[in-house]
């Protein structure tokens, strides 16, 4: 079977993601319960008209994906695959507002055709010129999993060499009171928000883009192999432990033989204790790895998981700022990724030294 | 050709029927489901028409028997009715028995609730369970919750062609093994958000939608939902189980032109269509129907007819567009398109693509007007969506 390499990252995010090595310049913020994306200099990658026209995910997505292209040395794609859990969801609320305020009169196109799910992987594609494979997967906290099992599944069919798959969500103002009101974002006035050891429901929140090139072969940019990943709609939290065991063997592992654990802990008091229950259990002599007090919340910030992985392997460092134990190892070849959201969308990665 | 991938069941609900059978009988006596909207309050209710099914929501949730405190959308219903029916049609009592995904495909989600609700979360403290059904991957969990389905789920949107890629994603997980069985398909209900973007568009017909006529207008939006049940030949073989049809070919490509608009040429279109008889292993003129994608908007028409031109040449074989029928039920669209695909080779029928009268001038493409019978083994079903997003299916007659 043919393998995945991840030989290229792009990454905004709440933190300096780009020009950086690996979050040497973050910062934890707990007196926020929302997180907004570092902005790059757009007008590098994106003609000023179109800066003015495009929604912020769109961008975002636009620049990293050109990072990641640049950093993987090529300059095009056999398929182009994105993941969004709330989509373009500044030019939906944009449309709504004026719908329902202006009593469905006096409206303009711009928002509503920019408001589909699959406008950012379009986008790319039109400005790549690429007519190949085109897909956008919209299933909460899995959009991003289910883009890179696509994009692993093309390679093992030989219907592509390189692919463009990312995960791109944006916070809209509404939409973000709305969060606030349904308790999905944290309440105010309980700060410090700490994402580790919470006490409190809901998470703190974020935004970002985060794009690979995976390709079927090694190269000098090569960052980790994607071995295998597997999602699954609904879990009990004591179902979780067996679910990895079974995931691993199919690669022909075991716990012992993971290196680092990369867990979605968003500070959700409520459902944190999926994570928790590894961390104290299977996985406690396992150096562990958080990351969402760093990216915030967001369906598809499990991609921002996955480019802390591929770092990890890459420079065999695991920074003090999203380390969980304090434990180290003298080499990190096998890390497992496992997210979930509110006990739904569970997904579990696994990458290792290529 | 390729012994494709086996359809074991499906279930549908369109403004021409509840069932996979009112659908059908539907389809051959004409009766089309395009109407004067009745469940939603809109101010363009007199001048548009739309494929709308004449069922409330409180009915919705009556037949489902959901509780009064739930949260589900109109999106979702229509899912849950229709998975109900694939799931029962494919006789499954026992639906974790095998690894079983679904895989799902919307463009408006929960949408219809929030533009309902959107002010009144805030008044309201009844109304906040609605606001987590907003995105796509909620009605995907509703209908696995509703299926008692535990595995892999998933949401595709790429906006009009999102159900041809989930079925398409279906049958690759079921060729590489990953799945033993999948549901595969997409459901969107009518919401302001949709009829006021294509409003905004110019491109919703003021009467009754006439794909590949010349003096076409525009679309009549619609609402719908559809799933088909995707088996491995081990489950068939094992089970004996009947296999309604294959799904034998599948392309995608971008038509990368423009964010809404097809390229005259109709490139993305070609390339999907080739790259459909490439994994199907069949050519052209081995396809006995095309169910079009037939918006009947001048702009897809045009696009998709010089595509048909490229692909087969002078030997265009009977084709039509289901739209006057249903409207066009985004990214549904595929998903009961497939069904009629289906029963088209059951059945061995070419549908009539209605209100046809002239011609489009610029090529000689003239679509099945009335009920043809012949027999059909493959069928070729066109879906293209906003973001230059083409697919292609071809469903073949299983031996």
């Amino acid at each position: 079977m043919r393998k995945t390499y991840i030989n290229g990252l792009g990454c905004i995010s709440t933190q300096e993601t780009f020009d950086t090595v690996f979050l040497e310049k973050a910062e934890i913020n707990e007196n926020d319960t929302v997180f907004a994306v570092k902005s790059p200099v757009y007008k590098d990658f994106i003609s000023p008209v179109a800066i003015r026209r495009m929604a912020k995910g769109v961008k975002n997505g636009i620049v990293a994906s050109a990072m990641a292209m640049k950093e993987a040395n090529v300059t095009v794609a056999d398929a182009i695959i994105t993941g969004t859990g709330m989509g373009c969801i500044e030019d939906s609320e944009k449309f709504l507002t004026a719908i329902i305020d202006n009593k469905e009169e006096f409206l303009t196109p711009t928002s509503f055709i920019q408001s589909t799910h699959n406008t950012v992987g379009a986008q790319i594609a039109l400005g790549l010129q690429c007519k190949a494979y085109n897909l956008t997967y919209v299933n909460g906290s899995v959009s991003f999993e289910s883009a890179l099992l696509d994009a692993k599944l093309k390679i093992e069919e030989q219907e592509a060499n390189t692919i463009l798959v990312g995960g791109i969500d944006e916070n809209a103002d509404y939409t973000t009171s709305l969060f606030r009101l349904a308790g999905t974002i944290k309440k105010e006035n309980e700060s410090p928000y700490k994402v580790l050891n919470s006490t409190t429901n809901g998470a703190v929140y974020g935004e970002g883009a985060t794009f690979f090139v995976l390709e079927n072969e090694i190269k000098d940019t090569t960052y980790a192999e994607v071995l295998d990943i597997e999602i699954i709609n609904k879990l009990d939290v004591n179902e979780v432990e067996v679910k990895i065991v079974d995931f691993l063997k199919a690669s022909g592992l075991q716990i012992s033989d993971i290196d680092a654990v990369v867990l979605g802990y968003n500070g959700d008091v409520e459902f944190d204790v999926y994570y928790k229950l590894l961390s104290t259990n299977a996985f406690v002599n396992t150096p562990q790895i958080y990351y969402k007090h760093l990216s915030g919340e967001y369906n598809t910030s499990s991609a921002f998981g996955l480019w802390v992985g591929a770092k990890i392997i890459k420079t065999q460092n695991i920074p003090e700022i999203i380390s969980v134990n304090k434990l180290k190892k003298s080499a990190y070849k096998t890390i497992l990724l496992y997210n979930q959201y509110k006990g739904i969308d569970h997904s579990f990665t696994l990458i290792s030294t290529s | 050709m390729n012994k494709g991938v086996a359809i074991t069941g499906m279930g549908i609900i369109s403004a021409i029927g509840n069932t996979v059978e009112e659908n059908y009988a539907s389809l051959v006596n004409n009766r089309i489901g395009i109407s004067t909207i009745e469940n939603i309050t809109t101010l363009h209710s007199e001048v548009i028409k739309v494929g709308e099914i004449k069922k409330t929501n409180q009915l919705l949730v009556d037949e489902l028997e959901l509780s009064p405190d739930n949260n589900f959308s109109r999106t979702a219903m229509l899912g849950v009715i229709a998975a109900k029916q694939a799931v029962q049609n494919a006789n499954i009592s026992s639906i974790n028995e095998y690894k079983t995904g679904l895989i799902s495909a919307t463009s408006v989600g929960g949408m219809d609730m929030t533009e309902i609700h959107y002010y009144d979360y805030f008044k309201n403290e009844d109304l906040v369970r609605y606001i987590s059904c907003h995105d796509g991957g909620d009605v995907a969990h509703k209908i696995a919750d509703e299926l008692g389905l535990k595995g892999m789920v998933s949401t595709i949107s790429t906006a009009c062609s999102s159900a041809a890629n989930s079925i398409m994603l279906g049958a690759r997980l079921i060729k590489s093994g990953k799945l033993d069985r999948v549901i595969v398909g997409g459901t969107d209900a009518l919401a302001k958000f949709t009829i006021n973007g294509f409003k905004t568009l110019m491109i919703l017909s003021d009467g009754y939608n006439r794909p590949f006529d010349n003096d076409r207008k525009g679309l009549n939006l619609g609402e719908a939902a559809a799933y088909l049940v995707l088996e491995s030949d081990d489950i068939v073989k094992k089970e004996n189980k009947k296999v309604l049809a294959r799904v034998s070919g599948y392309g995608n490509a971008n038509d990368a032109f423009h964010q809404t608009a097809s390229s005259e040429n109709g490139d993305g279109a070609f390339l999907a269509m080739e790259k459909a008889f490439q994994v199907a292993n069949l050519n052209p003129e081995q396809i006995d129907y095309i169910n079009v994608h037939g918006t009947a908007t001048p702009n897809n028409d045009l696009s998709e007819g010089r595509a048909i031109a490229r692909i087969f040449g002078e030997k265009t074989p009977d084709f039509s567009s289901t739209k006057p029928f249903t409207g066009h039920t985004l990214a549904a669209a595929a998903a009961i398109e497939a069904v009629y695909s289906v029963l088209a080779i059951q059945n061995n029928v070419v549908f009539p693509n209605l209100n046809f009268e002239t011609p489009m001038e610029e090529f000689n493409l003239i679509p099945q007007t009335t009920l043809k019978t012949k027999n059909i083994e493959h069928v070729l079903s066109n879906s293209f969506g906003f973001g230059g997003n083409c697919s292609t299916l071809i469903f073949s007659k299983s031996e």
